[in-house]
């Protein structure tokens, strides 16, 4: 059976087409790196009406790519949990209309447990029990994942997401959107120690995250403690060192944190999705932490950590438990 | 037409504690339908000073308070509902109307807008104005200006 699944749950306008077994025959994700190009920075396209206006052309090539039909859908699967509000308006409704349209049932499912299923679908393997790590723009968030469909919170960010962290210490050092790559790139040549910067939480027993408190330190690092305004850095040794020093201080915490909660549930798997995962120092450090912990580390392919409606596949699950969504589903903006 | 004139106060802090106590103090004294724009760089403390005026407000959990960077909006419910918004990623404000932002002002919660800078167009005639300075690696001033007579009288009641 082919499932259509939608997500539109922030900025991206997002369809994909699987199979019940798990086939993913189409993943198309509505680019918006043009638009981001051309205004230097993040344009959120929070408009309903943005994501309305690609919803039908993501969704036809979609299919076009699976080489399907609407006839061949089987069952819509949307994510109507947490995120925009305007635009899960958008997706749920989409959703409900094709289900009532095409006479099939609808399933509804959490972004950010489909986040994590995102690593089941790059393993290709049941991965469940298994701790979880969701580490975006909007999300840093530790999940005792009991079964692809039980979630514990073990701990989230208190303030900033990892994500924001590096989008706004980019714009501190003066390095372009997005801010991840960005400062991955200058860290290269830099000295992770040369900046002590702090790492909130890391030596307590809580696995909650904090990184507020490093992106002001960065701030002072860069024009002086107490002091909010100047030029930025220009390129060169210090501002490698400054976006080293402040990377190290995530990835030091996110692994810190990770290795934590592995200990605490006793579970041998580490999964990790959303687009933070892209970094390649927090999956090399990742990796190291996981082996002395003697555990298996799950991280899906770039394609699959941002954003998308593949991840949406966890429907399969919720389907096979029979929890099917009615036509009055509501979208709920805060993640429960 | 008059000019209406805008109060302010000036409000300095030493500590992250000083910074808690005067949100709480602000936010027990906010009313339905009140709105705050907050305006500072980078590392000023907005999400942590609205943090404290939601403690004020009397959030149960106030570690729900965190940054609407990238989700534009947060709700919490307190004595009465907060609608926590973030300009900071928003280029036009016709991106911030299209939220519904006025909606929002006009019920019966308070709203308090992190980066209203870059939304000044949006902020309705009559609202409380925050700009924070950074004055040291703690220490912060507050600027506070208000307009119409509500928030005049908070003003007051702030001295």
């Amino acid at each position: 059976m082919n499932f259509l699944a939608i997500e539109t749950s922030c900025d991206e306008t997002a369809v994909a087409v699987f199979t019940d077994e798990l086939k993913i025959l189409a993943n198309v994700v509505a680019s918006q790196t043009d638009l981001h190009s051309r205004f230097g920075g993040v344009v959120p396209e929070i408009a309903a009406r943005a994501h309305l206006q690609r919803l039908l052309p993501t969704l036809e090539e979609a299919l076009r790519q699976a080489k399907l039909s609407l006839r061949d859908i089987g069952c819509i699967a949307v994510l109507n949990t947490p995120g925009l509000v305007g635009a899960l308006l958008v997706v749920v409704s989409a959703a409900k209309m094709l289900a009532l349209a095409l006479d099939v049932p609808l399933i509804a499912a959490n972004h950010i447990e489909a986040h994590i299923y995102a690593a089941r679908l790059g393993a290709g393997r049941d991965i469940f029990p298994c701790v979880g790590l969701v580490v975006s723009g909007g999300h840093t968030s530790l999940f005792h994942c009991r079964t692809a469909l039980r979630f514990d919170l073990l701990g989230a960010t208190t303030d900033d997401a990892a994500g924001e962290a590096f989008d706004k210490v980019a714009s501190i050092l003066g390095l372009g959107f997005p801010g991840g790559p960005a400062v991955e790139r200058d860290a290269q040549a830099g000295n992770s120690r040369a900046y002590a910067f702090p790492r909130s939480f890391l030596h307590q027993d809580r696995l909650d995250f904090s990184f507020s408190g490093l992106k002001t330190a960065v701030l002072y690092a860069v024009h002086g403690v107490g002091v909010a305004h100047g030029p930025p850095p220009p390129p060169g040794q210090q501002r490698a060192d400054l976006a080293a020093s402040f990377q190290e201080a995530v990835v030091d915490v996110l692994v810190g944190k990770s290795r934590q909660a592995l200990q605490r549930t006793g579970i041998k798997r580490l999964a990790v999705g959303g687009g933070v995962a892209a970094n390649r120092h927090l999956r090399q450090a990742l990796e190291n932490m996981v082996k002395q912990e003697n555990a298996e580390l799950f991280i899906p392919p770039l394609s699959l950590c941002t954003d998308n409606a593949a991840m949406a596949a966890v429907a399969i699950e919720k389907r096979r438990h029979g929890e099917w969504a009615s036509l009055d589903l509501d979208a709920i903006p805060t993640y429960r | 037409m008059l000019l209406e004139s805008m109060s302010s106060q000036s409000f300095e802090v030493d500590s992250l504690a000083e910074t808690e106590a005067f949100g709480r103090r602000l936010g027990a004294l906010l009313f339905p339908g009140a709105v705050i724009g907050l305006i500072g760089p980078l590392g000023a403390g907005k999400t942590h000073l609205v943090r404290a005026i939601a403690e004020g407000l009397g959030i149960e959990n106030a570690a729900q308070v965190t940054s609407p960077t990238f989700v534009l909006i947060q709700e919490y419910d307190a004595r009465m509902p907060i609608y926590h918004f973030d300009a900071y990623r928003l280029r036009t404000e016709r991106e911030f109307a299209e939220l519904g932002v006025h909606e929002y002002f006009e019920g019966n919660g308070v709203s308090l807008i992190e980066w209203a800078d870059n939304v000044t167009g949006c902020m309705p005639r009559e609202h409380l104005q925050i700009t924070i300075a950074i004055t040291g690696a703690e220490s912060r001033r507050f600027e506070i200006g208000g307009r119409g007579s509500r928030y005049r009288d908070l003003l007051d009641r702030m001295r």
